[in-house]
């Protein structure tokens, strides 16, 4: 029988997969969409909403005291980005309903004898009542409080000592802190490299899952299993053309992570670029392997989701800082690819590191892509048709004696 | 190789505690048309799989095309062309481009499948709508298209699993004047059906009851020597009443009800059509047409079927 001649040998099974992907793709314009569109949308929508940077709070002053001290001393918080005076009350019992309705997000309490103990030289009290239902928010806006507090605190023991006689003090210690990588602490910047882990692995592992699962709703798989095409061909045929939709789809979020948050590329792209190609192939062996467990499109959507949304979210160090977690919990994120792909992906846009920094995350993931690959390729081998046959329908005939 | 294009001993799969093919043995000649008969769940997808090499036997041995199942896969499936009950094509694709898939899946140079094109098409009536969605065609049409696709690399065995399904009568005859257009062309064809009408098209059959093989033969033989009692074809009213009351006497061989009528085997004609008459109208059920008829294939079914439940119930 005369064979298609030239060509790699092993192309020859991939590439009438690979045609016939693309074509269907084609003939979907919403599926195709869909892998462009979603994700650009997604970053849009958390690249907006997710915002960490603690500024603005809305800051309620109850100003007992009512001195020129009082006034100095509260004017330096609303003098700041991260606060915003919304409130000047005279009763503290008025607080409790602003924190309670979430007018404010903090509140400054300054009691009468404030101004009198600062120029005695005793010791003045402040109390700050922070809103603490939103943990992250109101633990960096204390922070801010304790702050500026300090440095109120250090000009007071200054100006007392002056007028004690000690002339042109200098503080002991300056403390000056730069912020490497990421100079204004911007969430955005943090976030983009995470989102496009998130997105990339949802959509990847989604859109594969379904496109096998479909093929096998509609009987299409057992016929391509019944040529002469082996399963590898048919994973690797499938996969090709959505790692490159994937791919098109990556450096649209790219662009518009620097368009729209300043997000740069510091380092390499072909860097970046291998980084993520192996972090979709994995996405893709994921989704194959997930179609062989399951048998409809609605399991496929929710083992998909169960095993790429929460993970990528919460184990990744996408947004939760992975040192703070449990130990137990710890160990589990190392099993999470997009923990590796993440890594690499802030410290190539971020920080301009080279390979030799994050080898081991690259290694990671080329085993994790070949272990998907290979683990899928045998079980759609084995499992490919395997499903018991339903029971026997009883006869309507009935038998004379 | 002999003249037989498939043979099969001992085949069995097992499903856990569940056996759906029970040491099936069965030899099929090179230019058959060779039916497998049976209800939904009988076995006949599971051991259709397993020589199509998509499903590992439990024990037991198929030869296919000279190929074994278990060892050569690849050239078994090289071999045969396929085609099952579900719509096997891509329906968002057209008919053109569902051609050049399966050239391609089966590696056939493009020079061979634009070659075997119009062989295609026509197999499938479609010429002048290569360029048709799979999915807008009427279900004949596709299933024609299947079986198209099937033969596009000129296999020597094609394997049709109820190719029929959801087919109206029409296309249904036009089906069976291509598959035995194939047998004339020496290609074997191995067909599973559970329509019995259609089993009339085969050379030689299998009846397969509960993973076992419970008769064999060509459909005439199996006719003749199967039921060798009269049988009569009784129409009344209250068919089930009639039925129950039939089972109970001794002079009845066998009853079973289609539709409005009622099929009796009895020991002998004249004095079985006597005692039917007078029991029914003792019951008060009026019989309005009683026929001496030959066995269908049906009948021989059922029968073969009540003979293995009835073994199976002896065993010890």
């Amino acid at each position: 029988m005369p064979r298609e001649p030239g060509g790699l040998p092993f192309l020859a099974g991939i590439r009438p997969v690979i045609r016939k992907e693309f074509r269907q793709i084609r003939r979907d314009p919403r599926s195709l969409i869909f892998l462009l569109c979603i994700p650009a949308f997604l970053l849009l929508v958390y690249g907006y909403a997710l915002n960490f940077d603690v500024k603005h709070v809305p800051l309620a002053v109850c100003d007992q005291d009512g001195t020129q001290a009082s006034r100095d001393f509260s004017g330096k918080f609303a003098a700041t980005e991260y606060f915003d005076l919304r409130y000047r009350l005279s009763d503290p019992r008025e607080v409790d309903a602003l924190l309670g309705r979430e007018a404010v997000g903090i509140a400054l309490m300054i009691p009468r004898g404030f101004g009198a103990d600062l120029a005695a030289g005793r010791e003045a009290k402040i109390q700050v009542l922070v809103d603490g239902a939103y943990a992250m928010t109101a633990a960096a806006a204390a922070g801010y409080v304790g702050a500026i507090a300090q440095s109120q605190a250090m000009r007071y023991t200054l100006e007392v000592l002056e007028r004690r006689g000690l002339k042109r003090l200098e503080l002991p210690l300056a403390v000056e802190t730069r912020v490497w990588y990421n100079p204004e602490l911007r969430s955005a910047r943090f976030l983009v490299p995470g989102l496009m882990a998130f997105i990339l692995m949802v959509i990847v592992v989604i859109s594969t899952a379904f496109s096998v699962v479909r093929e096998r709703e509609r009987g299409t798989m057992e016929q391509i299993l019944v040529s002469p095409v082996r399963p590898a061909d048919l994973v690797l045929g499938k996969t090709v053309p959505y790692v490159l939709i994937s791919l098109v789809s990556a450096h649209v979020v790219l662009l518009l992570g620097f368009l729209l948050f300043g997000v740069p590329i510091r380092g390499s792209y072909l860097l970046l670029l291998l980084t993520m190609t192996l972090f979709l192939t994995g996405g893709l062996g994921q989704g194959v392997l997930i179609s062989t467990v399951a048998k409809t499109q609605q399991v496929a959507f929710m083992i998909s989701i169960l095993t790429t949304f929460l993970p990528t979210f919460i184990l990744s160090g996408f947004v939760f800082p992975i040192r703070n977690m449990p130990l137990v919990i710890q160990a589990v994120t190392y099993l999470i690819p997009a923990r590796y792909f993440l890594t690499t992906m802030r410290a190539v846009m971020l920080k301009g590191t080279g390979l030799g920094a994050f080898w081991k995350e690259v290694l990671f993931l080329a085993v994790f892509a070949a272990v998907t690959i290979a683990v899928s390729t045998m079980r759609l081998k084995r499992t490919g048709l395997e499903e018991k046959p339903r029971r026997i329908l009883r006869s309507h005939r009935r038998t004379g004696p | 190789m002999s003249g037989n294009s498939i043979e099969v001993h001992g085949l069995t799969k097992r499903f856990g505690a569940f056996t759906a093919v029970d040491d099936v043995s069965f030899d099929v000649r090179r230019g058959a048309i060779f039916g497998f008969l049976g209800a939904n769940g009988a076995g006949k997808s599971t051991t259709i799989r397993m020589l199509c090499a998509l499903l590992d036997p439990t024990s037991g041995t198929a030869v296919v095309g000279g190929h074994d199942v278990r060892r050569e896969p690849d050239e078994v499936k090289a071999s045969i062309g396929y085609m099952s009950q579900k719509f096997s094509l891509y329906g968002d694709l057209t008919v053109e481009e569902n051609i050049a898939f399966y050239g391609g899946i089966y590696r056939l140079a493009k020079s061979r499948v634009q070659a075997q094109m119009p062989r295609v098409l026509e197999i499938a009536g479609l010429r002048g709508r290569e360029r048709t969605l799979a999915r807008d065609l009427a279900q004949g049409w596709k299933q024609r298209l299947a079986l198209g696709c099937a033969l596009l690399h000129q296999p020597a065995i094609v394997f049709l699993d109820e190719p029929t399904g959801g087919v109206d009568p029409v296309s249904r005859r036009a089906f069976w004047d291509l598959i035995n257009g194939l047998s004339e062309d020496g290609v074997t064809v191995f067909v599973t059906t559970h329509y019995l009408d259609e089993a009339e098209y085969c050379n030689d059959i299998r009846l397969i009851h509960a993973g076992r093989i419970v008769g064999g033969g060509s459909p005439q033989e199996l006719k003749r020597t199967t039921i060798r009692h009269p049988l009569l074809e009784v129409e009344c009213d209250r068919v089930v009443d009639a039925l129950e009351l039939l089972q109970r006497e001794s002079w009845v061989r066998e009853t079973s009800i289609f539709g409005s009528y009622l099929h009796v085997g009895v020991e002998d004609e004249a004095e079985g059509r006597t005692l039917l008459k007078g029991r029914l109208a003792a019951a008060g059920i009026t019989v309005s047409r009683l026929d001496l008829i030959a066995p269908s294939l049906e009948d021989v079914f059922i029968h073969k079927i009540e003979e293995q439940t009835k073994e199976t119930e002896h065993a010890p």
